[in-house]
């Protein structure tokens, strides 16, 4: 217990000035040492950042600008790769001088509550691994997928330029700030900035936009399992392995992590090769041939029960193994695509980037591109995550540009990659698996006929070469197979049967991946609908507080089951719509997530301003802007839109006229039954669209109020409100980067030099 | 299990004298002791790391005990993971 420093308090600028403890080394580097080391540019680095900087370079420029009729997937590595180091070497150190001024000197929650339990200091290397596995999940591996129907150049920029200037920023000041707060959640954090009127829609706002994402997410999973027996029995089978793993973990051997998941991984690989000798026989294919309805429902029971269930039992070991798979599939199909470098024949714009009416979704490049890409750039539901848990976790303040901006430009990779996974499949078949039935006719020669209708240059596909693809994959059918998941699963698995096991692997690979996304996705649809429970529970615990009780099962289980009926009540919407759920569900996910972000970037801004960094406010209010107008757009014109495909209640009123002129089919829309669920489904799905751009503006109009009031405060000379936890001073010291510089070695050798009672002592207990 | 914390990054940990198997060896093991800490395996360790550096006058929890606690506080404590 070391005994506090006299004299703490603030200087000018919201720094420390801490008397250091003599009897340890210096907690920080000292700042001219750590500047000086920046500024130190020797020629073999100067060398080093010209070469990055010059590969990224022709790496765009072959991208962008030759555009030859074949462009090598290896470019995407290049342009994405010295981008990232160069937005991180530059635009992150810049937001860190500038802006959030983190000090080292000061104890991070995880120092000042240690408490060996949820707040432990963690190694910054581990933690990077932790906090991305908790942040990449399905989402960039889906909707890169579906904006390829514009082409590739306009995805890969937004994912690479989205996520230096916007998307990597919101998590690391998120991250940051909260780290200041002791781990308090995003909507704490809006709640205090902002005031009750801006809390209570960022509240709302964010519970309703996570049973969009948990939804949609949902109906990602029911889509690609649809009449396959093979996914179907191995996505089932994940449920007995992590139960058995679970009470493996509980009762046989506590704590034998890696044991239970390495068991568990070998089980999985059994489930994904027996998938393909069940769905061999009769039975098999009988039993587990479901259709999207019956998988929705199976869904939707599936998700009541696992979220009353106790985690040990299944949330904990599916997490597990979902990390463990995650960690694998990434580095797997990041070696693939240097190793084979497919040679990509989707050209930089397409047919459908100039219009807005794309099969796959419909809405003009701006703003639409600009949603359906969300996780990989910009993505808000990552506030929920950089908020609480991670923070907890922090050994030093200055690793936050490491862990969290870090983090998510290593998310953008994902899905830099998964862009390239899709692309390389053939472009004919790309539109025959992504349109919805309503235009394909669902068969092999309708679907050929129809693509080949299209008009789309260098295209021209067969009826056959569709029907070999489906009995390569073992399935029965690739014709519709729209969200992402299935046309990436091929494209994986074009890609991997080339690095391993040639064509008759390739049924495997695709139901690997199809394995992969669906237990990412389930792991996020559990976890989403416990945090939306204890979300609503709290919010009613303010008017009957009975509800706050975590342990009052009554409460819980009604929660659960309000939160599960919204969420599966918009599954089934989508996966009944005559119109195909993705095409018209797909937009209000990525405008939901968008919103989020701009929700969190806009409580980011109040705070910054608070701090009194007006100057550099910019860093804040660029990527905010940006991400508002598109959404607020994109909004704008799912409501207002003339355009039925677009608008939703345009179509609606189209829907409406032709039932009330007695029509009996109409556009897709083949039975009078039809129609009057899409009459239903826009109405609900505009609705929606207008409560979640309403929600966001309070709050984006509350957060600009509050950065005005700090503005004249310190105008004025008053002082803001400071809701930082009270400065601790810190008695650790560990380096913030991934490797640490000269200067970060010496430091640390002298506190290796302690002796090793005083070395880990902690602050700030009693 | 139950070495220090936060200090050693993956991979560096001493490699000593001998050649090249006993380098790979040590790189495997500082790969593994990566692996568990992302996978939270070695949450017990730290947990006893904490313990003992707290100086509290109690015993600390038996692993079986420290993982069921860990669990349980999850039930009433969801982490969310992302899309």
């Amino acid at each position: 217990m070391g005994t506090m420093p006299h004299g703490s308090g603030r200087t000018a600028d919201g720094n420390l000035d801490f008397v250091p403890d003599p009897s340890l080394p210096a907690t920080s580097l000292d700042d001219s040492v750590r500047e000086a080391e920046d500024r130190k540019w020797t020629p073999a680095k100067i060398a080093v950042w010209v070469a990055i900087a010059l590969l990224g370079g022709v790496a765009w420029f072959m991208l962008a600008v030759v555009r030859g009729e074949t462009v090598n997937a290896i470019w995407f590595v290049f342009a994405s790769v010295c981008t990232y180091l160069i937005g991180y070497r530059f635009y992150s150190k810049f937001i860190e001088k500038h802006l959030l001024r983190p000090n080292d000197r000061r104890a991070t929650p995880a120092e000042y509550k240690a408490d060996g339990k949820d707040y432990v200091r963690t190694d910054r290397n581990v933690l990077f691994g932790h906090h991305f596995a908790a942040i990449a999940g399905a989402g960039p591996l889906v909707g890169p997928v579906i904006a390829a129907q514009m082409g590739y150049l306009p995805g890969t920029i937004w994912i690479i330029i989205g996520v230096v200037l916007a998307g990597a920023v919101q998590d690391y000041l998120v991250m940051f700030f909260s780290m200041r707060r002791g781990g308090r959640s995003l909507g704490q954090m809006a709640r205090e900035e902002l005031g009750v009127i801006g809390g209570t829609a960022a509240l709302v706002a964010t519970l309703l936009i996570m049973v969009i994402i948990v939804a949609i997410l949902a109906l990602v999973v029911v889509n690609a399992l649809g009449e396959s027996p093979w996914g179907v029995f191995s996505v089932a089978m994940t449920i007995p392995i992590a139960l058995f793993m679970g009470v493996y973990l509980r009762f046989i051997r506590p704590g034998k992590v890696m044991e239970v998941s390495i068991i568990g991984f070998v089980l999985l690989m059994g489930a994904i090769i027996g998938g393909g000798a069940v769905a061999g026989t009769e039975w098999g294919a009988a039993v587990f041939h479901l259709d999207k309805v019956t998988i929705a429902w199976g869904l939707i029971v599936y998700g009541f029960i696992a979220a009353i269930l106790p985690v040990w039992l299944l949330l904990a070991p599916r997490d597990y193994l979902s990390t463990f798979m995650k960690i694998g599939v990434i580095v797997m199909l990041a070696l693939a695509i240097i190793v084979v470098r497919p040679e990509i024949t989707v050209p930089a714009f397409s047919e459908f980037a100039g219009r807005d009416n794309g099969p796959v979704f419909p809405g003009a490049l701006f703003p639409f591109l600009f949603v359906t890409i969300a996780c990989g750039a910009l993505s808000g539901f990552h506030a929920l995550i950089s908020s609480g848990t991670t923070p907890k976790l922090i050994e030093k303040e200055r690793q936050t540009r490491f862990i969290g901006y870090g983090g998510m430009l290593m998310e953008s990779f994902v899905a830099i990659m998964a862009l390239v996974a899709a692309i390389s499949i053939d472009r004919g078949i790309y539109f025959a698996m992504n349109a919805p039935a309503a235009l394909t006719g669902g068969t092999v020669e309708t679907a050929a006929q129809w693509v080949n209708g299209l008009g789309l240059a260098g295209v021209n596909i067969t009826p056959d070469l569709l029907a070999q693809t489906a009995s390569n994959v073992g399935e029965e059918s690739i014709i519709s197979r729209s969200g992402g998941a299935p046309t990436l699963a091929v494209g994986l698995a074009h890609i991997m049967q080339q690095f391993i096991g040639g064509t008759a692997m390739m049924a495997f690979w695709y139901h690997f991946a199809i394995m992969f996304e669906a237990l990412f996705i389930l792991t996020a649809v559990d976890a989403g609908t416990r945090v939306a429970r204890f979300m609503l529970q709290d919010s009613i615990g303010n008017f009957v507080p009975k509800f706050k009780e975590a342990s009052w099962r009554p409460g819980a289980w009604l929660c659960t089951a309000v939160m599960v009926g919204a969420w599966g009540a918009v599954l089934l919407m989508g996966v009944t719509d005559p119109l195909g759920g993705i095409n018209t569900l797909f937009p209000l996910f990525g405008i939901a997530n968008q919103l989020l972000a701009a929700i969190a970037l806009a409580v980011c801004m109040a705070i910054a301003a608070k701090r009194g960094a007006f100057k550099y406010l910019w860093i804040v209010a660029l990527p905010l802007a940006f991400t508002a107008v598109v959404t607020i757009t994109a909004s704008f014109q799912k409501i207002f839109s003339d355009v039925p495909a677009v608008g939703y209640f345009a179509n609606n009123a189209a829907f409406s006229k032709a039932l009330a002129d007695g029509k009996t089919s109409f556009g897709t829309a083949k039975t009078v039954t039809a129609m009057e669920a899409v009459v239903r489904n826009t109405m609900i799905q505009g609705w929606l669209s207008v409560i979640f751009v309403v929600l966001s503006i309070v709050v984006i109009v509350t957060a600009l109020v509050a950065t005005v009031k700090a503005f004249r405060n310190s105008a004025a000379g008053v002082p803001n409100a400071d809701h930082e936890d009270t400065p601790q001073p810190s008695r650790v010291y560990a380096p913030a980067g991934l490797i640490p510089t000269p200067a970060e070695r010496e430091l640390m050798a002298e506190w290796t030099r302690l002796p090793a009672d005083q070395r880990f002592e902690r602050a700030g207990h009693h | 299990m139950g070495t220090g914390q936060g200090t050693a990054a993956p991979g560096s940990a001493g490699h000593g004298s001998a050649g090249p198997q006993n380098a790979v060896a040590a790189g495997l093991r500082g790969f593994a002791r990566y692996f568990q800490g992302v996978m939270g395996a070695d949450a017990y360790a730290k947990y006893l790391e904490h313990h003992s550096a707290a100086g509290q006058g109690t015993p600390p929890m038996g692993e079986r005990e420290f993982w069921r606690d860990r669990t349980d506080r999850q039930d009433s404590n969801p982490q969310g993971r992302c899309c």
